[in-house]
């Protein structure tokens, strides 16, 4: 008999948990933070895919996102298509950028990349800027649909997809991890001229990687417009979205596909407490100085801090 | 029908940008360039410069640019700790790749927030009195709120253009990137010169940003679009040349103006950040790159 | 003589204006163990980074076991039996030694290995290489000679049919370098041909059945280690005239 992972056994409760959650939960504002908490831990699960486990960084992971975003909107309003053809226009379209933009760069040194990343988010930001028909620099309103299933509420079944998308996610991440695939990765990550001389091919290996990610982002942008009901491009574009993407594997470790995981809960449950107690610009600051704090002082994150305690003692 | 006017306008202003431009960028060929060392932070330092110049001027009166020069040993200073900070956490680790470009991700992350904490998002600007008026020479007219950015710019770019090429260390600086065994046989430690070059490198910001916002008034998130900039120019330019950079630049800026001037200002921003894909694209190894 | 499992032909490589290799030939016999000697500077690292892909030759052709894989990728030749090890070790260094070896096994002989038996074949590669007892030991923590052996170890586990071994001896004891040697011979006793790059002349000399000595890019003498020792010209290139 094969055995259940106890992997997908979690799986099944979170999915239970969040449905208990929704039927007896009134107050709307834990879900609005749940939305944001997993929305903020997809995308730090897709840049750990390409980032951690193949070791290119992505710092314009806002841009993914905000992309994702505008594809919901600009069909949204031409067809009025349903939520999940939504999701799944936005994921196929920044998967392309993502394959593009590897095509183009991944073949130079890995900081080019980076850099491109960069570049990328900014002449999307100014076409959107530029595009009347997603409502330019102005922004966009946004009409939340009337049905929600059987949800008490739209934002109810809005955090209920974000829920499901998040665990898709890390299940995705997980296997690539652990596979055959995610040891080509970590090869490359490794030594790429190593890895290529190891029979990976590398350049395919990379461009998976960016396109998975690029997926995850485009996926994660998706059911923005209708949790806020109006996006403009300073929001959408927000570095804010790329910092915490790059901060939260960072801190909960990149190596492992549940330290994304650890450190988007454990930072974004943090930034909700702090944004509420203390002040929204002091939580942005805070994720500034853990994010150079960690990769400073525990390079390998939560989860390498973890280990080595268990290290010593045995 | 393109007016001549606008367009040789245009293209004065394009060089006067440009110009400017080299001066942000030169601090970024070196480290960049030189040292290998992607200083995506670049551009907060020259927004921290822009804010040193606000405060000294707006408090004593001094003009901007000797307010600039004046604090440039005090970032030479925070480039060296900076230096040490990343030497001991990254590189001497062979983590620069992934780490060392967070880590700077994360610094320029912290000086805007906290600039913004601090001051808040309202725009800043200097008093001296050449602001304001300007020469006309034909139907080119020519503020001095760009005339004198560019001729410091040229000063400084030209002065670190010297500084490498004339002197021991900064021939040193050199050879950290491309010739290591010179450099044993020259005697010179390689941390020691990095260090050195990248306190220079952030020395330059500080007069950069007073140029900065001589031109025009400025807030913390302007750093950001400066990013693309800068990059572009270096990448262009084929990393660490000095005249090629300059070059370079002098490009961006014209590109730039002509963009804002012919199509509107909103589309500027994309110009150095579609340079700079188009660069990597098509020739990686930029104008005067080797290979 | 046997047939070539490496032909190299008139291959000529220029970075700028500096001419690395200039129309040299050179063949390779299945199962042959080949010595390739030079001063520095001579040609021989340009060489086998084009033989293994890393580089692309400007002019002439490398064939493999009849195929012409010259404008092939690294991974690709690797894959059709051509593995090589480095000068300086590039282990995968968040890896253990075993995964170490999983790499190639999984990617570069994927279609030749049981892939239910990974983990016994990467074992027997380490037993057979004297690196078993550090199976579970992480990678970056290696001694420089082990280190040496599992770059030799992880070239095997592509299962090649010709392995160029660069410099993997240089800075090791006489002992080191003698286990080395027990190595690569014991491996081309399974049939595997062997390109040695090295500057220890005597082991070079007790391992090669044949010797090519590269001089400014150019082939100036080939023949039996003892040809070698006495051909003037080889002489000449290394100490000057």
């Amino acid at each position: 008999m094969k055995k259940i992972s106890p992997f997908w056994i979690v799986v099944v409760a979170v999915i239970i948990a969040g449905l208990v959650f929704t039927s007896t939960v009134k107050n709307e504002y834990y879900f609005n933070a749940a939305y944001v908490v997993l929305q903020a831990l997809l995308m730090a699960v897709a840049w750990n895919v390409l980032g951690g486990f193949t070791g290119y960084v992505n710092f314009g992971s806002a841009g993914f996102f905000a992309v994702g975003a505008y594809t919901a909107i600009a069909l949204d309003k031409a067809f009025g298509l349903p939520l999940p053809l939504l999701i799944l226009a936005s994921g196929t379209v920044c998967g392309l950028i993502g394959l593009a933009l590897g095509y183009l760069t991944l073949r130079l040194k890995g900081v080019y990349f980076a850099i491109a990343t960069l570049a990328m988010a900014i002449v999307f930001e100014t076409l959107v800027v530029n595009w009347a028909y997603v409502g330019g620099a102005k922004g966009a309103y946004i009409l939340t649909p009337d049905s929600h299933l059987w949800f008490d509420s739209y934002i109810q079944m809005l955090f209920m997809v974000m829920l499901l998308l998040a665990l898709a996610a890390i299940a995705v991440s997980r296997y690539l991890n652990s596979s055959r695939l995610g040891r080509g990765l970590a090869a490359i990550r490794d030594d790429e001229v190593a890895a290529e001389c190891a029979g990976v091919p590398t350049l395919r290996l990379k461009l998976i990687s960016a396109t998975v990610m690029g997926v995850m982002m485009g996926v994660a942008g998706a059911p923005y417009p209708f949790f806020v009901t109006f996006v403009d491009p300073v929001s959408a574009f927000n570095l804010f979205i790329a910092v915490n993407s790059i901060a939260m594997p960072m801190i909960g470790g990149t190596a492992h596909w549940i330290g994304p995981v650890i450190g988007a809960l454990l930072v974004g449950s943090l930034q909700e407490i702090i944004t509420v107690t203390v002040s929204s610009e002091l939580n942005i600051l805070f994720v500034g100085l853990m994010l150079v704090g960690f990769i400073t002082l525990a390079p390998q994150g939560i989860v390498g801090l973890v280990r080595k305690f268990r290290g010593r003692k045995p | 029908m393109i007016s001549a006017d606008l367009f040789s306008n245009a293209v004065v202003s394009g060089i006067l940008l440009g110009g400017f431009y080299a001066a942000v960028a030169v601090g970024l060929a070196i480290t960049f360039g030189q040292l290998d060392i992607v200083n995506i932070a670049h551009p907060a330092f020259v927004i921290v410069g822009s804010y040193t110049a606000w405060i000294i001027n707006t408090r004593t009166g001094l003009d901007p640019v000797l307010a600039g020069i004046l604090v440039t040993p005090i970032f030479f200073l925070v480039g060296v700790a900076i230096y040490r900070i990343y030497y001991a956490a990254f590189e001497r680790t062979g983590q620069e790749s992934l780490s060392g470009l967070a880590f700077f991700f994360g610094l320029m992350f912290i000086i805007e927030v906290t600039l913004i904490l601090v001051y808040g998002v309202d725009y800043r600007l200097v008093n001296a009195a050449y602001i304001g008026e300007s020469i006309d020479i034909g139907f080119v007219g020519i503020p001095y709120r760009m005339l004198v950015p560019f001729i410091v710019a040229v000063l400084l770019t030209g002065g670190v253009y010297l500084y490498l090429s004339r002197t021991f260390t900064g021939r040193a600086i050199l050879a950290v990137a491309q010739d290591r065994l010179a450099l044993q046989l020259m005697g010179a430690d390689p941390v020691r010169v990095k260090q050195f070059a990248f306190g220079l490198a952030i020395a330059t910001t500080a007069i950069a940003g007073s140029l900065l916002i001589i031109i025009g008034p400025v807030e913390p998130s302007v750093g950001r679009l400066y990013i693309g900039r800068v990059f572009a120019i270096v990448v262009l330019a084929g990393m660490g040349s000095i005249p090629g950079m300059v070059v370079a630049a002098l490009i961006i800026g014209v590109v730039e103006t002509m963009v804002g001037t012919f199509m509107g200002p909103s589309w500027s921003p994309a110009v150095s950040f579609g340079v700079l894909l188009l660069t990597l694209a098509v020739r990686p190894a930029g104008l005067f790159g080797r290979q | 003589m046997s047939t070539p499992v490496l032909e190299v032909r008139a291959l000529v490589k220029r970075f700028g204006g500096f001419v690395a290799l200039n129309g040299v030939d050179l063949h390779v016999g299945a199962g042959e163990r080949l010595g390739l000697i030079g001063p520095n500077g001579s040609g021989k690292t340009t060489m086998i980074n084009c033989i293994s892909g890393a580089l692309y030759n400007d002019e002439g052709s490398i064939i493999f076991e009849g195929r012409d894989i010259t404008r092939m990728a690294p991974h690709q030749r690797t894959r059709l039996g051509v593995a090589r090890s480095f000068q300086i070790p590039k282990p995968f260094r968040s890896m253990t030694v075993l995964e170490n070896l999983r790499v190639p096994l999984e990617y570069a002989a994927w279609n030749r290995a049981e892939h239910r038996h990974i983990t016994d074949e990467a074992m027997a590669v380490l037993e057979s290489i004297g690196l078993k007892h550090c199976a579970q030991q992480n990678s970056a923590g290696l001694t420089q000679v082990d280190m040496r052996k599992l770059e030799l170890a992880r070239a095997l586990a592509a299962k090649p049919r010709l392995l160029v071994s660069d410099e993997a001896m240089a800075g090791l004891s006489n002992a080191e370098v003698d286990e080395i040697l027990e190595i690569l011979l014991a491996l081309n006793k399974r049939g595997v041909a062997v390109i040695m790059i090295e500057h220890i002349m005597r082991a070079v000399m007790r391992f090669s059945q044949r010797v090519v000595v590269l001089d400014a890019g150019e082939k100036i003498a080939e023949g039996t280690p003892d040809e070698i020792v006495r051909n003037p010209d080889v002489e000449r290139a290394y100490l000057g005239e």
